[in-house]
């Protein structure tokens, strides 16, 4: 957080050190945390809370997304779970009195063949029994939402049709986080920027860690009840330190903005064969993002070999990008789960809880996640839409596999 | 550019290569099978820090080899060190 956004946003900063004891300690002061902190503080009026981000708030993932909201899933568990989050989005803005610059745009997911196009058909039908409210269009109603397209996809990958995803958004990446962060600090949730989590407070006994206490930091111990780690690409470093294992792997997932493009495009538009998906920032740059790098890392460097890779599919699709220029680039480390759906709750070890598995899909969730969890925590039970989620379903043989909707791969 | 050492074509650049997995291992015998196949079938390492892995040199001798990479900056280090 810098003095720029301090003159804009009323953020009550707490003054000194953290307290040696809360109820609730959140690692990770990204979108997750700060609204799962937001959502216990409001919803259940659990304020001895303390979020520790090692940065500044939103400095992780939070800032390293392509902002894109949307619940046109393919299984119905996934498809309710987000849909909750994209309500919750659509009236964030009227609950804390923060300009979160949300805007539905509607989502255009294109199909190049005829068996993409069933599962874009297939996904509008599920949409709707679920929910959510995605249509099937055809070419032609494709690019009178979207003249800048292409259609014969430079020859190579014509557009057979694509499912329209009518709610589709997108949000300031920022401002949703500060929005969270300035609601929790309104109600007396302590956040603290630069404190790094170096350790958990733990008991074990011969079998392993039994039961998570708390949390270390370079300034001293803090204990806590519960122990939400929502850290995103590091989440391994953490469960490991209390024995848990994790089916997750930390990729680096590039994304990056053009200078300004002068005329309107309005929708967000993805495609599933190419890879790749493009929308429009409120200042007009071309947003665009796509596969996470193969192998695992933890490096936040981009490559001159992705750019090139991924503006030669998007200018296969929208041929005036060649016109732009790449202003800026980045990435994340994102923790990618194995069946492409986030690991909520229950760790195993009693007084640790997660929120990871958020892959390249975790900015839409924000909301959802948090009172999902929020719930979870102040209750003790998983609520109904998050308990299809739960780390044991690795065990049970109940994965969530969807990777055609991760828009990724 | 990151560079990457081919054990038969030398230091080529990083876009050659192509990765595979990480390095294989098998798991040990165990009384409680069903926790270990599960352990087997999704759990991972995700190692931050050096890690064993297979790379395959696709626009190159297109042959598989170990290598030992720092998944904090991508280097590649030598497998003896």
């Amino acid at each position: 957080m810098n003095e720029f956004v301090e003159t804009l946003l009323d953020l009550p900063w707490q003054i000194g050190d953290p307290k040696p004891a809360y109820d609730v300690v959140i690692i990770g002061g990204g979108g997750h945390g700060l609204s799962t902190a937001y959502y216990l503080a409001t919803r259940h009026g659990i304020t001895n809370v303390c979020v520790l981000e090692a940065n500044y708030i939103g400095s992780g993932n939070s800032g390293r997304n392509t902002t894109i909201i949307r619940s046109n899933y393919g299984l119905a568990e996934s498809v309710r779970f987000y849909q909750r989050s994209l309500e919750l989005y659509q009236g964030l803005e009227a609950e804390t009195g923060c300009w979160v610059m949300h805007n539905t745009k509607g989502q255009i997911w294109l199909a190049h063949s005829v068996t993409a196009a069933r599962t874009e058909q297939t996904r509008a039908l599920m949409n709707a029994a679920c929910g959510a409210h995605t249509d099937y269009i055809l070419p032609d109603e494709i690019k009178a939402r979207c003249p800048q397209i292409d259609l014969t996809g430079g020859g190579r990958y014509p557009v057979q049709g694509a499912s329209y995803h009518h709610e589709g958004a997108t949000a300031r990446h920022d401002r949703v986080v500060w929005a969270y962060a300035q609601g929790a600090l309104r109600k007396g949730v302590h956040i603290y920027q630069h404190t790094p989590v170096t350790g958990l407070l733990t008991e074990s006994s011969s079998s392993g860690v039994d039961r998570v206490t708390g949390v270390q930091t370079a300034n001293g111990a803090i204990s806590a009840g519960t122990v939400l780690c929502a850290v995103g690409g590091r989440v391994s470093v953490v469960a490991g330190w209390a024995g848990v294992r994790l089916p997750i792997r930390t990729h680096a997932l590039q994304a990056f903005v053009t200078n300004a493009y002068a005329q309107e495009f309005a929708p967000i538009v993805s495609s599933n064969d190419l890879v790749f998906y493009i929308s429009q920032t409120p200042r007009g740059q071309m947003l665009i993002g796509a596969e996470y790098d193969r192998q695992a890392s933890y490096r936040t460097a981009t490559s001159y070999s992705y750019l090139q890779a991924c503006s030669a599919k998007a200018t296969t699709m929208f041929p005036f990008l060649s016109k732009l220029r790449i202003l800026r680039s980045w990435a994340g480390i994102c923790d990618v789960s194995p069946d492409f759906s986030p690991i909520l709750g229950d760790s195993g070890v009693e007084g640790l809880m997660l929120s990871t598995g958020w892959g390249t899909w975790g900015f839409k969730a924000i909301p959802v996640a948090g009172e999902q969890l929020a719930e979870h925590i102040a209750t003790g039970v998983a609520p109904p839409l998050s308990a299809p989620f739960g780390l044991d379903r690795f065990s049970t043989e109940s994965v969530m596999a969807d990777p055609s909707s991760a828009g990724t791969r | 550019m990151l560079w990457i050492e081919c054990p038969n074509c030398g230091s080529r650049p990083f876009e050659e290569y192509r990765y595979g997995s990480v390095f294989p291992v098998t798991p040990e015998a165990t009384t409680d099978a069903a926790a270990r196949n599960v352990d087997y079938a999704w759990m991972q390492d995700n190692i931050e820090g050096i890690t064993l892995e297979r790379w395959f040199h696709e626009s190159g001798c297109r042959r598989w080899f170990t290598a030992r990479r720092d998944t904090t900056t991508d280097q590649f280090h030598p497998l003896d060190d």
